[in-house]
């Protein structure tokens, strides 16, 4: 029985334990707690700043209502860089192929923006339903489409990060069975192979940051709306 | 506040006779169940083994002393390199590989041979 190429998406399991608990906790053993010292070691220096640049970043657009999210969105924005960094790695388990694990957690983030706006400021929220300056006759037909394209937001959400990385870890697999293939049929394609290889793995690790980034932007744009 | 409790600091301490191996600090007793696994001895392993704590609360208790261990010698340290996370990281692609041995070994290169 040979492997498929989609085999890499199943999370094995060994004494009735999935590979999918050791790969979703790691992140937590990765990232210290800062100590008590004015000057801490290298590592959590370095995360440090990252988080404050990252939040920064990301905060800056927001009213002050919508810093209340700082620690989730920051905590977020970490879980999946780490998860999607550590997938490159040989042998590992990528817990964010699983689409069960996006919408996991695209739905009830996007759903609690919604529900704040409503809650908070319902003429307002409702009012980007409907973008400004449209003619009188489309404005029907537009707040349909605008409705259907908030409900959508969640689902593209989860999606987007999970066809990202799933068609990037087939590529990469799909790759490099055939620069393997060809090395003794016709060395110099295999070479050429080779080297596209090194290319995609150098964007697959952009793709794992920038889709960890895009996903809490998104959020984050949508809290603002809401906020 | 009696005069008992003023003069104990002042007591003087009264030299023993040496014993007749010198007893240092590391050497201080400790019971079986807490010596360090590599301090017991190969037939008290058995004992050893009997009295460690292997309730929930007693294994975490554990993976958290060996994680402040490893924690503390390799990245809490003033010039920590790479080395520190790049230990761990080997470890866990080790483990995967482990992990998910009972379904690689099934990978072929040709279907038929």
């Amino acid at each position: 029985m040979t492997l498929s190429f989609f085999d890499q998406f199943m999370s094995p399991t060994y004494l009735g334990i999935p590979l999918i608990a050791l790969a979703l906790s790691l992140p937590w053993i990765l990232y210290p707690k800062p100590t008590t010292r004015w000057l801490n070691n290298r590592l959590i220096t370095l995360q440090g700043w990252f988080i404050n640049r990252f939040t920064q970043q990301i905060f800056q657009p927001l009213s002050l209502g919508g810093h209340k999210w700082a620690a989730l969105l920051a905590s977020l924005m970490l879980f999946l860089i780490t998860l999607n960094m550590l997938g490159l790695l040989p042998y590992t388990f990528t817990p964010t192929t699983q689409l069960s694990l996006n919408m996991a957690f695209a739905v009830p983030l996007w759903l609690a923006t919604v529900i704040i706006g409503m809650r908070n400021q319902p003429t307002h929220a409702l009012g980007h339903l409907l973008p400004e300056g449209t003619p009188a006759p489309l404005i029907p037909v537009l707040i349909i489409i605008e409705t259907i394209s908030l409900f959508i937001r969640p689902l593209a959400l989860g999606v987007r990060l999970t066809a990202n990385l799933t068609a990037g870890h087939l590529l990469i697999q799909l790759i490099a069975t055939a620069a393997f293939v060809l090395l003794p049929l016709m060395p110099t394609v295999a070479i050429l192979t080779a080297v596209l290889l090194f290319l995609l793995t150098l964007l697959e690790i952009a793709v794992a940051m920038i889709q960890a980034y895009v996903f809490v932007l998104l959020l984050s744009l949508y809290l603002q709306e809401n906020v | 506040m009696t005069s008992h409790n003023a003069l104990s600091p002042f007591i003087p301490i009264i030299p023993c006779s040496k014993p007749s191996a010198p007893v240092k600090m590391a050497d201080r007793q400790v019971s079986l169940a807490e010596k360090r696994l590599m301090d017991v001895k190969l037939n008290q392993l058995g004992a050893w083994l009997g009295g460690r704590d292997f309730t929930p609360n007693g294994i975490l208790s554990a993976i958290r002393r060996g994680h402040d261990r490893y924690y503390n010698k390799y990245i809490n340290v003033k010039k920590g390199g790479i080395g520190g996370v790049a230990m761990l990281l080997v470890g866990y692609v080790a483990i995967s590989y482990l992990w998910e041995y009972d379904h690689i070994k099934h990978d072929r290169w040709r279907k038929y041979h």
